[in-house]
């Protein structure tokens, strides 16, 4: 699904180039639930961003469902993110004046899907993260564990190929986090790819592969076995 | 771009956002509205320079008597001058050239009889050119004539409003009106544009009236309409020519100032005309300083709303979309707003132009009005460079890489 090799990424601080991943070989195939962990300043959200087209990389090559994703313009861009990907925010990014259906509504609007029908998509995914009730309530009348959950329905409303969250428990208490693990895993176990940028240790063993990254290399990447949030809620 | 889907969107926004709409749409409506007003309001001042003048020929002077204040040839100072028939003859003679026409006017003020009804009217004795001099329009019956100087008849002719208030509705035409103890027959009834004072005044023959003042020949000033083909410059050289010919006649010196007087309606209105057009010149540089102070406005508001959006931009485009649908929905929601606001604006301002209408008089503002043309050219220009100031921020956010703006909080 993902084919990630010999990827570089530097960013110039004034005069001084700051060399953040340094050959980066890395893939994931279909149905897999990573955690990318990493102390900070260690790269993994730059990869994610890369991942996520929202940065460019410098050298190597990134394949995304056999797409080689390279010299995107921002029009391209947009419409491959739109296509393969689902985001999911540490500061969930829900845009505060939509509803809760009409954020979620929100992708399949740039996919040109009609009205009535990204009305019933967005009600099926919220019913899925069991805020079916909620529809029509705005981000702020929202807990931040709901936020997350709108935030997870509308990344998956698009229906992309893989689903990316950085941080996603980052801004949430422990039983809050739980939870929403539990919905990654359920999607998970639907069959869908997810990568999960993460500095907690327990979130990431709720993954089924961990990716350590230090100083802009991969320094280990092994299979675990899964811990089921369900049974922590 | 245009799709039914695209405007819901834009409604949603701009319903949800209201401090964003009601800001960027009070911007131009204010702008376009104090620019209708003030640009209606330049016109009106020049309507009522327009008006000073409108009821009268432009190409006549007016010449009077005075009194002398210079001892001159063996005359002492103090010297009341008086015109007679033979001045209004020689100057028919000596400047059949220049001239269209010539004549007289000796006004007096008396009481005015018919049956029970009574009034004080101004009397003008006059000669027939008198009619074109005053641009009185007949409504009925005729103007005096040659004849009726002539033969000196006993006929008038009333203004509107001396007929209103003697005969009320009745028709006054062939009905003799007692004017200072004589009764003269009722010839003609005439309007004038020149306001209410110049509808309440009776025409008489002039030499009828010198007939009834001890059949003298005096004459209180003499009104000489010059030949328009011979332009400003001519009409300043008969003015001075006409002085120099008086002084002679009536010995008074060329340094007195008041033994005869000369009003050039020529001169008086190019002066004023040009006033008009300096103040027009001057509203209008307000009114346009007042347009671009409102494109600037919009202008600030565009960038404040780009900023504000920043974040929910790099979240759409996190989402997909692409910098053009961010640039259109931004600069469409823009324009949209404009549109209404800058036309609710524009109305508003010829409403209240329309309703101005004559109570601005006292402050010489009559009837200000502005081109429906300009006022619709200048709400356009303000929604075009709305337009053109809000893609420069708008293009701006949609190049930014959404993890930027996602980092911005």
């Amino acid at each position: 699904m993902i084919e990630i090799k010999n990827l570089h990424k530097s960013y110039k601080m004034g005069s001084n180039s700051l060399h953040v991943l340094k050959g980066i070989n890395f893939s994931v195939e279909e149905g897999e639930l990573v955690a990318i962990m990493g102390s900070s300043g260690s790269g993994k959200s730059t990869l994610l961003n890369i991942l996520g087209m929202l940065d460019v990389l410098d050298e190597g090559s990134y394949t995304l469902d056999g797409v080689p994703i390279k010299n995107l313009n921002e029009t391209k861009a947009a419409q491959y993110r739109n296509k393969f990907l689902g985001f999911v925010f540490q500061s969930f990014n829900l845009i505060n004046y939509k509803s809760a259906m009409e954020n979620v509504a929100l992708p399949l609007y740039y996919q040109k899907v009609g009205r009535k029908e990204r009305q019933e998509k967005a009600l099926k995914y919220l019913e899925q993260v069991g805020l079916r009730e909620w529809a029509d309530h705005l981000p702020s009348e929202l807990s931040g564990g709901q936020k997350q959950r709108v935030a997870i329905a509308r990344a998956m409303a698009a229906e992309p190929k893989v689903l990316l969250a950085d941080e996603p428990t980052g801004a949430l208490d422990s039983t809050t986090s739980y939870e929403v693990m539990d919905l990654i895993q359920k999607i998970n176990d639907a069959g869908n790819t997810i990568l999960i940028v993460t500095h907690e240790p327990d979130i990431a063993d709720m993954c089924k592969r961990i990716v350590h990254l230090k100083d802009g290399v991969i320094v280990e990447d092994k299979k675990i076995t899964q811990i089921r949030a369900s049974q922590y809620v | 771009m245009f799709s039914r889907d695209n405007w819901k969107e834009i409604f949603e926004t701009i319903q949800k956002n209201k401090l964003r709409t009601f800001l960027s749409g009070f911007t131009v409506a204010l702008g376009i509205l104090i620019f209708v007003v003030l640009f209606g309001m330049g016109n009106g001042l020049v309507n009522t320079f327009e008006e000073f003048f409108g009821d009268d020929a432009t190409n006549v002077l007016y010449v009077f008597p005075g009194r002398t204040t210079v001892p001159y040839k063996g005359y002492k100072s103090n010297r009341a001058i008086e015109f007679d028939n033979s001045d209004l003859a020689d100057i028919n003679k000596n400047f059949a050239m220049f001239i269209d026409y010539a004549t007289p006017r000796i006004s007096r003020g008396g009481l005015v009889k018919y049956k029970s009804e009574s009034n004080n009217y101004t009397t003008r004795a006059v000669g027939p050119a008198h009619q074109y001099a005053e641009k009185t329009i007949m409504m009925k019956g005729r103007f005096l004539n040659e004849e009726d100087i002539r033969n000196s008849t006993k006929y008038v002719v009333i203004g509107r409003l001396v007929e209103n208030d003697l005969f009320g509705s009745e028709n006054s035409l062939g009905e003799y009106i007692d004017v200072a103890g004589s009764a003269f027959m009722v010839i003609g009834v005439f309007q004038d544009d020149g306001g209410d004072n110049e509808e309440r005044l009776i025409y008489m023959p002039y030499t009828t009236r010198q007939l009834i003042e001890k059949n003298n020949d005096k004459i209180d000033q003499i009104i000489v309409a010059f030949k328009p083909e011979i332009g400003y410059a001519g009409a300043m050289a008969l003015d001075r020519s006409l002085d120099r010919f008086f002084r002679e006649k009536k010995y008074i010196s060329p340094d007195d100032q008041s033994g005869v007087f000369i009003r050039n309606v020529a001169d008086q209105l190019k002066q004023q005309q040009q006033f008009a057009r300096v103040l027009q010149i001057i509203v209008a540089f307000v009114a346009f300083g007042t347009i671009i102070a409102g494109i600037i406005g919009i202008s600030n508001i565009m960038v404040f709303v780009v900023k504000e959006r920043t974040k929910e931009l790099g979240i759409r485009k996190a989402l997909g979309a692409t910098p053009k649908s961010v640039i259109s929905s931004i600069l469409l929601e823009s324009v949209f707003i404009t549109t209404i606001s800058g036309f609710l604006g524009m109305l508003l301002g010829v409403f209240i132009l329309n309703s101005l209408g004559e109570k601005l008089k006292d402050y010489f503002i009559t009837n200000p009005y502005i081109d429906i043309t300009m006022a619709i050219s200048a709400t356009l220009v303000l929604i075009l460079f709305g337009a053109i100031a809000g893609y420069i921020p708008a293009k701006r956010a949609a190049d930014i890489k959404p993890i930027e703006a996602l980092r911005d909080e």
